[in-house]
Order: C-alpha cells, then sequence, then structure tokens
C-alpha cells in the first residue's frame, strides 16, 4: 500500500517526459495503432469467410496458429530482424495477438446466425451485400464485439513489452522498477496497467448498450 | 358467388399471376433427384397446395418459384415469364415468402420487420411505415405490438408478422413453405382460418407448402400430391382427391375416413329443420341449455346450418342423446333440430361423387378456377 502511495503521490511522476501521462499516451499510441490495424484486417476478413463460407477452415487454422505463438519470442524475434528504433518491432506481435479473436469471433458470429433468417433475407429479395450488412452483422454484433475487447484488452495488458525493446509505454515503469529495484513504479505500473484493461472493458460494454439491438441483446 | 367471381376477374387476370411450371427438373450434384419432371400449372388467385411425405421435393418446387433453388432443367414461367431471365432479387421482391419459423428479423421492431421489402423497394421511411401498420391489422394482430421486437412475441403472432411481411408490397404470388408447422394446433387453427379470410378479401395467388394433408385440404383449392422422388402424382380439387385418389400411394396418403373427410365441402344449408321439441331447454335468450332427460339436463350438439358443414352436423347429431342436431345461427339462438332422417336425406344426395365445392360460406374458388393442368389461363 505504501508503495502505492510513494508511485501515485509523488509529484515527480505525473509530469515530465517520464511521467504517467506521457507514459499512458504512448502506451494508449501502441496499442490503438495495433488493435486498429488488427481490426482493419480481421473485421472485414471474418465478414467476408463467415457470409461467404469460403476459407473457413484458413481463419481457424491461422487463428489458432497465431494464438500458439509466444508474444514475446515474436517480439524478440521482429527486433532481430526489424532492427530496434521503429515502432514496427512492438506493433507487429500485438496485431498477431490482436487478430485471432476478432477474427473467429467475427467468423463465428457471422456464420452461426440462425439459417431461416439468412434464407428470409434472401427470400426478401435482399442482395448479398444487403443480406450481410442488413441482417448478419446486426444479429452477430454481440459476437463482434467480443472479439473486440478481447483484444483491446490483450493489446492493452500486452503493450507493457514495448519496454522490453526500449520503447515507452507503461511498461517502462515495470521493467525500469525491476532493473532499479524501485518496487512503487512496478507496481505502480502494474495497477496502471490493469486500470487500463478495465477502462476499455467498460468502453467496450458502452459500446455494446447504443450500437447493439435490444431485440438481439435479449437473444444472447 | 357471381360477384366474388367478377371481383376476382377485376383484380387478376389469370395470365398475370399463373405460374407454369413447364418439365421441371431439379437434380444435385450428388445424382439425388429432388424434382423430377414436374409439370403444373397454379392457377391464379387461388390456393394451390403442394403436399407429400418428406423427401417429395414439396419445398424444392416452392423455392424455385422464386429461385431460391434453380432448376436442374425444364422452366418456371411466372406470369408468362421464365423466371430464370429474371434478376433473383427483383424476381423475389415481387414475391411474398413466408417461412416456417418465420425467420423475423431480430434486430428490428415489429413495423420495421413487416416494411422489409416497401424499404428495399424504395419508399419513404413514413410510407412504408404506414402500409406496415395497415398490415399488422389486416393479420389481426394488436398495433401495439408494432414497437416490439420478434423475441417478444408468441410463435403463433411472429407467423403473422411473418405474413404481413411477405404482403407488405402487395405481391400478387405468394410463397408459404410449411408456415404453420411450427405452432401447437390450436394456434395454428386460427393461422389458417386467418388464412382463409384474408384469401376471401386479397384473392391472391398461393403456392403453400405442407407436409399434413388435413392442412392442405382446409386451405387448398387445389391440392397437389407429389411423391417421394420429385413426381407429381395427382392434382386436383380437395374433395375429388378425396373421393377419387388416383392410386394407392395418394389413398394411403389421403388417410382413413375418406369418407366422413369428405363431408366437410358440403353445406348443412340443406337440411331440413324440425321445430325445436319440448324437451330442449331454452335460455331466455333464445339459446339452447341442454336437453331435459330423467329431469336433468343433458349435454347436446349443435351446427349452423348457414355456415357448418354436413361433417359438423352429422358431429352434432352423434354427441346428442337423442341423435338429433340443434341448428342454431350466427348468434346461437335455436333455428330448430336436424333428426337423423332429415341428415340421411341429405348424405342419400351426395353418396358417391360429390362437387368441388367447399361447404358453408365459400368464397373460394369457382369451378373455372380448378381447371386440371395445362387448360390455359381463364382470361
Amino acid at each position: 500500500m505504501s508503495w502505492l502511495i510513494d508511485f501515485f503521490g509523488n509529484a515527480a511522476n505525473w509530469s515530465g517526459p517520464y511521467g504517467i501521462p506521457v507514459r499512458l499516451l504512448e502506451h494508449l499510441e501502441f496499442s490503438g495503432v495495433a488493435f486498429l490495424i488488427a481490426a482493419l484486417i480481421a473485421v472485414p476478413l471474418g465478414m467476408l469467410t463467415g457470409h461467404t463460407g469460403r476459407g473457413a477452415l484458413i481463419v481457424v487454422v491461422s487463428a489458432n496458429a497465431a494464438r500458439a505463438l509466444p508474444t514475446l519470442g515474436l517480439l524478440v524475434l521482429v527486433v532481430l530482424l526489424a532492427g530496434v528504433g521503429t515502432a514496427a518491432p512492438v506493433l507487429i506481435p500485438l496485431i498477431v495477438l490482436a487478430v485471432p479473436p476478432i477474427l473467429v469471433n467475427t467468423h463465428e458470429g457471422i456464420r452461426g446466425v440462425d439459417p431461416d433468417l439468412r434464407d428470409a433475407a434472401y427470400g426478401m429479395g435482399l442482395r448479398g451485400r444487403q443480406v450481410l450488412f442488413r441482417a448478419l452483422v446486426p444479429v452477430a454484433l454481440p459476437l463482434i464485439l467480443l472479439g473486440l475487447r478481447l483484444a483491446a484488452i490483450q493489446v492493452v495488458s500486452t503493450a507493457t513489452i514495448a519496454a522490453f525493446v526500449g520503447l515507452g509505454g507503461l511498461g517502462r515503469f515495470i521493467i525500469d522498477g525491476i532493473a532499479t529495484k524501485t518496487y512503487a513504479d512496478v507496481i505502480g505500473g502494474a495497477v496502471l496497467v490493469a486500470a487500463l484493461a478495465l477502462a476499455v472493458q467498460l468502453g467496450f460494454t458502452l459500446l455494446q448498450r447504443v450500437t447493439v439491438s435490444p431485440g438481439v441483446r435479449n437473444l444472447r | 358467388m357471381t360477384t366474388t367471381r367478377r371481383r376476382r376477374r377485376d383484380q387478376n387476370d389469370g395470365t398475370k399471376s399463373l405460374i407454369i411450371f413447364d418439365g421441371v427438373t431439379k437434380r444435385y450434384q450428388d445424382g439425388t433427384v429432388a424434382v423430377d419432371d414436374l409439370s403444373m400449372e397454379v392457377p391464379g388467385g387461388a390456393i394451390t397446395v403442394l403436399v407429400g411425405p418428406s423427401g417429395c421435393g414439396k419445398t424444392t418446387s416452392l423455392r424455385m418459384i422464386n429461385r431460391m433453388v434453380d432448376a436442374t432443367s425444364g422452366r418456371i414461367l411466372l406470369g408468362g415469364r421464365d423466371v430464370r431471365e429474371i434478376d433473383p432479387a427483383t424476381l423475389r421482391r415481387g414475391i411474398g415468402y413466408v417461412i416456417q419459423h418465420a425467420g423475423l428479423f431480430p434486430h428490428r421492431r415489429i413495423v420495421d420487420n413487416v416494411a422489409t421489402v416497401p424499404y428495399l423497394l424504395g419508399w419513404n421511411r413514413k410510407k412504408a411505415r404506414a402500409r406496415a401498420m395497415e398490415l399488422i391489422e389486416l393479420v389481426g394482430l394488436d398495433p401495439k405490438l408494432a414497437t416490439r421486437y420478434p423475441f417478444q412475441l408468441s410463435g403463433g403472432q411472429q407467423q403473422r408478422v411473418g405474413v404481413a411481411r411477405a404482403l407488405a408490397a402487395d405481391p400478387p404470388v405468394l410463397l408459404m413453405d410449411e408456415p404453420f408447422s411450427a405452432v401447437d394446433p390450436v394456434v395454428r387453427t386460427g393461422l389458417q382460418d386467418e388464412l382463409l379470410r384474408l384469401q376471401s378479401e386479397l384473392r391472391k395467388t398461393i403456392v403453400f407448402v405442407t407436409h399434413d394433408i388435413d392442412e392442405a385440404i382446409k386451405l387448398g383449392d387445389t391440392v397437389a400430391v407429389l411423391h417421394t422422388g420429385g413426381r407429381l402424382a395427382q392434382m386436383a380439387g380437395p374433395a375429388t382427391l378425396l373421393s377419387e385418389p388416383v392410386d394407392g400411394f395418394v389413398r394411403e396418403f389421403l388417410g382413413r375416413d375418406r369418407g366422413i373427410r369428405r363431408l366437410s365441402f358440403i353445406s348443412a344449408k340443406d337440411v331440413r329443420l324440425d321445430p325445436a321439441p319440448a324437451d330442449l331447454a331454452v335460455g331466455g335468450d333464445d339459446r339452447p341449455i341442454g336437453l331435459r332427460v330423467d329431469g336433468r339436463l343433458v349435454p347436446y350438439g349443435t351446427f349452423d346450418p348457414e355456415s357448418d358443414s354436413m361433417r359438423a352436423a352429422l358431429d352434432a347429431a352423434l354427441l346428442s342423446p337423442d341423435g338429433t342436431a340443434v341448428a342454431v345461427d350466427g348468434d346461437g339462438r335455436v333455428l330448430g333440430v336436424a333428426t337423423r332422417e332429415a341428415l340421411d336425406a341429405v348424405l342419400r344426395k351426395y353418396a358417391g361423387g360429390l362437387p368441388d365445392q367447399r361447404a358453408p360460406a365459400d368464397q373460394r374458388a369457382p369451378a373455372d378456377q380448378r381447371a386440371p393442368a395445362g387448360e390455359g389461363s381463364p382470361a
């Protein structure tokens, strides 16, 4: 407890290039960019495979393979290949981490929509794209958002590894704290990361409230 | 009858909505033949029921009309045009489609579900919603349900919404694929009656698929019985079907009691009525209370000669202790009683063949609509 007071009570921790606000922004930047890229890859791909039923096997296999990759190992590998100093080494492992949950949930969400609904949508005269966006996506939205939420939380938690390769973010407090045995910083950094993950969770809960139709929310 | 007939002619010039199957075959890639060289003509402005055991290709036949399935060979003409020449989405927007579990959009309110096709056709929101509200009332739903979501409705109510949605853009043709199979028998009867009431107003060309022969006989102006393997076994009016099944398959499929069931097609209005006997206790409002037998009141059976069939009249007679059926009017007031002799007189007249005319208050297809396949349109 005293460590937390030491960390959060220290005025020096709240300003300057090594302060909490700057580290937090850096952290959000890595996480945000990685998450956005992952979503831009995985959501359309999941919709496509879920809707057409083609490439389902590839989705599952690649998603499982990506899950099995150790994030830290991948980070080291990318650093060796790309070199230190750019953001790429940390973005790539984070993207690889975030794609599978989004891809699998989007694919399964779309594919799992009641076949009667799909049949009725085509039977009413909706075209393929209209069936996808007017019938399948709204119904699959809770699952799609679940995938995005899982990915976002994982990315935010894992972005601490940026500190390993000399980049900023909240991981700095933890890595540097361990190196210098400043345990107040280690604990403080960990608490910040956890709080950020909770904030992401809350954000998605609110987003779900706004975007998911009450008619679908009560289905699940 | 003449007025209903004229109205039908005015609303539907037959050729427009007549559907013709011309040697249609559907063979799947694994070699299974779902529909085998099917040729039949679906009359305009009437209900045609496709019935048969599972695997007889009835659903496939229906789905080939709106191109949810494409035929392997042969043609389906809709209003004289081969459906294969029409873009599927455009074709489907002009055909109402009702499926077994309604298939409503769970994320949309009832009113917007009903307005699906009008929205697709580019109607503005206000007009589409006004039309949807009209239909919600037409199918007998409480307008208050319009703002609900599908999961808040019972299965029967959802099915009504499904019918309303299919009718929203006023298509001349309605395809119904086992629409009432998933609801309980009481609700199903209500939905069937509602469909007949709607049809008496709307005069759509309806193709209705069911595996339930009783449903087929109740609803169909024409009933097409399909064989396993997708061949047409017989196509006829329901009364003809009951009295003259072409082969053993159809006879077996029709089941027992064909003779009794045929009585549903004879109106009870010709039954001679005698004055009510003294032992029929009648209340102050002229409604029967019971028959006095040995000082107690026992139950009795009633029928309404204006709207009931001979089957109902006979049933009423069998329920009464003295074998007479009590005739009542639409308000339940006693008109008289029909003795067994009076019932028998009518039955004798119809023994053997009988006209394909639905009993009572029958606003159903007249004989000219029931021409066998291949005779062309009435227009």
